[in-house]
């Protein structure tokens, strides 16, 4: 199995580097470019079948390490 | 005193937090491994500043669940005095010793030049020994030190009088300009509602000596003996 993460900044929280990117798109000429988020994308290869535990486990190493939930949110899914 | 200065994979201002406590100041200071599960017979812990780790995933995210500081947890439990120092308070914030979180420099860039801070109260082991109308000039040298916390963590960090040091300009106003990263409300640095954890960006161990151009930083760490030895002379009673 495959568990596939995507941790983004929270909406309150400052994001220059989502910022600073909209504002390249929008000089290299790109049109209809709206807010840019940039965030991480972690890929983590479990051993095992039992999805439910694996959802659990990566749902508690989310919130302990992989995110800072002050200042980020995640989202998951097992493969 | 005995110090005990934090170690981890990374770290580049250790040794300048020991040579100031030892050379400078005459006390003791002891380098302690990030494998370390105890802390001895320290009676004050610094975090120092670095790449602890590499910033891989988050500054401070991997250090905070090294073994030195599930000892750091306990001893700051207990109400023993805990610094950090840049990367340190980073990995004090990503430990939930402090509130908040630092987050990349709005400006994007890495910022590395002297600064002023305003000292926003005295009641602190980290301000005790600070004259209270007294401008701190300070270097830093960080690319992640925008300090955030959301609204109810700030209100609170307020009305507990947590925020230690603000950045201001050469005549002590609070400007954009002299903000260098972004930080809310121009923070500096702040201590826990127990008081006996503290961060800051600045590096008070890099302008502890005249030679360097700067002393201010040693009232900080003065600051810290100070409270210290009133500790120990409340026990000794």
């Amino acid at each position: 199995m495959k568990a596939k993460i995507v941790v983004m900044p929270k909406k309150a929280v400052l994001d220059p580097q989502g910022k600073t990117v909209q504002n390249a798109l929008a000089h290299m000429g790109y049109t209809g470019i709206g807010a840019v988020h940039v965030g991480k994308y972690l890929e983590i290869e479990l051993a095992g079948a039992d999805k439910e535990a694996a959802r659990r486990q990566i749902d508690e190493a989310c919130h302990k390490i992989l995110s800072n939930p002050v200042i980020e949110d995640y989202r998951f899914e097992i493969e | 005193m005995n110090f005990a200065v934090l170690q981890f994979p990374g770290s580049n201002c250790d040794q300048d937090v020991v040579h100031v406590l030892r050379n400078v100041l005459g006390h003791s200071a002891d380098l302690l491994w990030h494998k370390e599960p105890s802390l001895g017979a320290a009676e004050a812990v610094i975090v120092p500043g670095g790449f602890s780790y590499g910033d891989y995933l988050r500054t401070g995210a991997i250090a905070r669940f090294s073994p030195v500081m599930e000892a750091v947890q306990r001893f700051a439990a207990e109400g023993g005095l805990v610094l950090g120092i840049c990367n340190g308070f980073q990995i004090l914030c990503e430990a939930g010793l402090l509130p908040g979180a630092l987050i990349r420099n709005r400006s994007l860039q890495f910022r590395c030049e002297h600064v002023f801070l305003k000292t926003a109260t005295t009641d602190s082991p980290f301000t005790n020994r600070i004259p209270s109308d007294k401008l701190l000039r300070l270097p830093i040298a960080h690319g992640e030190g925008c300090y955030f916390a959301d609204e109810e963590t700030l209100a609170r960090l307020k009305a507990n009088n947590q925020v230690l040091w603000r950045y201001v300009d050469a005549r002590g106003e609070a400007t954009e300009a002299a903000n260098p990263n972004g930080s809310l409300d121009d923070i500096a640095g702040i201590c826990n509602e127990k008081r006996n954890v503290a961060g800051l960006m600045p590096h008070p161990e890099r302008a502890s000596e005249p030679i360097l151009g700067c002393a201010d930083g040693r009232l900080i760490l003065e600051s810290m003996i100070h409270a210290l030895a009133g500790k120990q002379e409340a026990e000794a009673v």
